[in-house]
């Protein structure tokens, strides 16, 4: 029964619209967010401690960008490709966001088939995203090994400033492994969702609670902030 | 005991979906966050011209100021639709909102103490140890 009262977001109480709303449900008692379920709440508080992090890693690499005497090296050069014998400038990051992007759609749709009970859909939904996810690991990893092989290193590289490495190798590494532990986690629900674990209330081997879809919206919140990152990414770092 | 009251609440929170479906088209406080895919496929069309528009401006190699405020727009456009549509803050109650929304904006303070010191930093290094002709 205790589980309900925390997971049950349907019954809350009179809620006020506006500024007396955001005061009265910050002083009221026991919950503060009233219609978020405590899953929730707690995936968006640990994105917002992750988006702290990536902002120390996007600070540190405009501090590091600005304080330099040395030109910094041309990303829209470094990170361009021969393709038919054509010089594209930024080529595979391009396709890169656009990739995530897609995996962004894609997830939001599942989210919206969980939530109609639409199991099929939502759990192949939820595993395009995951290969579009790991399709984005497998080009940065293709980056990666281009730029190694071309002379860059955490201490320098062949065309300027020596904290160009650093910068990359921590800010898309970083990137990356969120990634990878999305596409991790969307397989792990999307396993959940097909054998229907959520249809009929079966219990978390770890937690004993029974789950219901929105644990889709959950994994959903945690793509979409990888999405979101990347978007500050692409323009502070390949673009600016 | 358990199991009865067990079977209960299933029964309950079943009912209880089917009658949040009923209502929930145009219901902006939605339990379950139902909204039309039609929606999704709009902002995902508007994610991919804006990321298209981003890249353009690398591809013409647009430069100073007019490179930077449109890397910014394209930036803060695609960021907002993400947040607002596919993480449907839109949706959520202020209290929520504001709680996850507010703390990022102090990061600016942080940008702009990095900056002077950055500008302090270069300058240090232009005045000492620049390179001697």
């Amino acid at each position: 029964m205790a589980e309900t009262a925390l997971t049950n977001v349907g019954a809350s109480p009179a809620l006020l619209p506006g500024w007396r709303g955001i005061a009265a449900d910050w002083s009221s008692d026991q919950r503060a967010f009233k219609n978020v379920s405590w899953g929730k709440a707690m995936m968006w508080i640990f994105l917002l401690s992750d988006t702290f992090i990536f902002s120390c890693f996007l600070l540190s690499y405009m501090t590091a960008r600005m304080s330099t005497t040395v030109p910094w090296p041309n990303p829209s050069e470094v990170f361009a490709l021969n393709i038919g014998g054509a010089h594209i400038p930024l080529i595979l990051i391009a396709i890169m966001t656009f990739i995530l992007i897609s995996s962004s759609g894609t997830m939001a749709m599942a989210v919206n088939f969980g939530y109609r009970r639409d199991r099929i859909r939502t759990a192949a939904l939820m595993l395009a995203t995951a290969a579009f996810g790991a399709t984005f690991v497998g080009m940065q990893a293709f980056e990666w090994t281009k730029l190694i092989m071309e002379g860059v290193r955490p201490w320098g590289n062949p065309w300027g400033a020596p904290q160009f490495g650093a910068s990359f190798f921590m800010i898309t590494g970083f990137h990356g492994t969120h990634v990878t532990i999305g596409v991790i986690f969307l397989i792990a629900i999307a396993r959940k969702v097909w054998r229907g674990d959520f249809d009929v209330e079966r219990r978390g081997f770890f937690t004993s609670r029974k789950g219901n879809y929105e644990i889709v919206e959950i994994t959903g919140l945690y793509w979409h902030f990888v999405d979101l990152v990347w978007v500050f990414i692409f323009a502070f770092f390949y673009l600016w | 005991m358990t199991e009865a009251a067990i079977h209960v609440e299933g029964q309950q929170s079943s009912l209880h979906i089917h009658a949040h479906e009923a209502h929930a088209p145009g219901a902006t406080q939605a339990v379950g966050q139902q909204h039309p895919i039609k929606l999704y496929l709009i902002v995902w069309g508007w994610l991919f011209v804006l990321s298209a528009c981003s890249y353009l401006v690398d591809y013409f190699g647009i430069h100073g100021h007019l490179r930077w405020s449109l890397i910014l727009l394209f930036m803060i456009l695609k960021a907002g639709l993400i947040v607002a549509v596919f993480m449907h803050m839109a949706w959520e109650r202020l209290a929520l909102a504001y709680a996850i929304l507010l703390p990022p904006a102090l990061v600016l303070v942080f940008v702009a103490i990095m900056v002077f010191e950055s500008d302090y930093t270069h300058l240090l290094r232009i005045v000492f140890f620049a390179p001697t002709a």
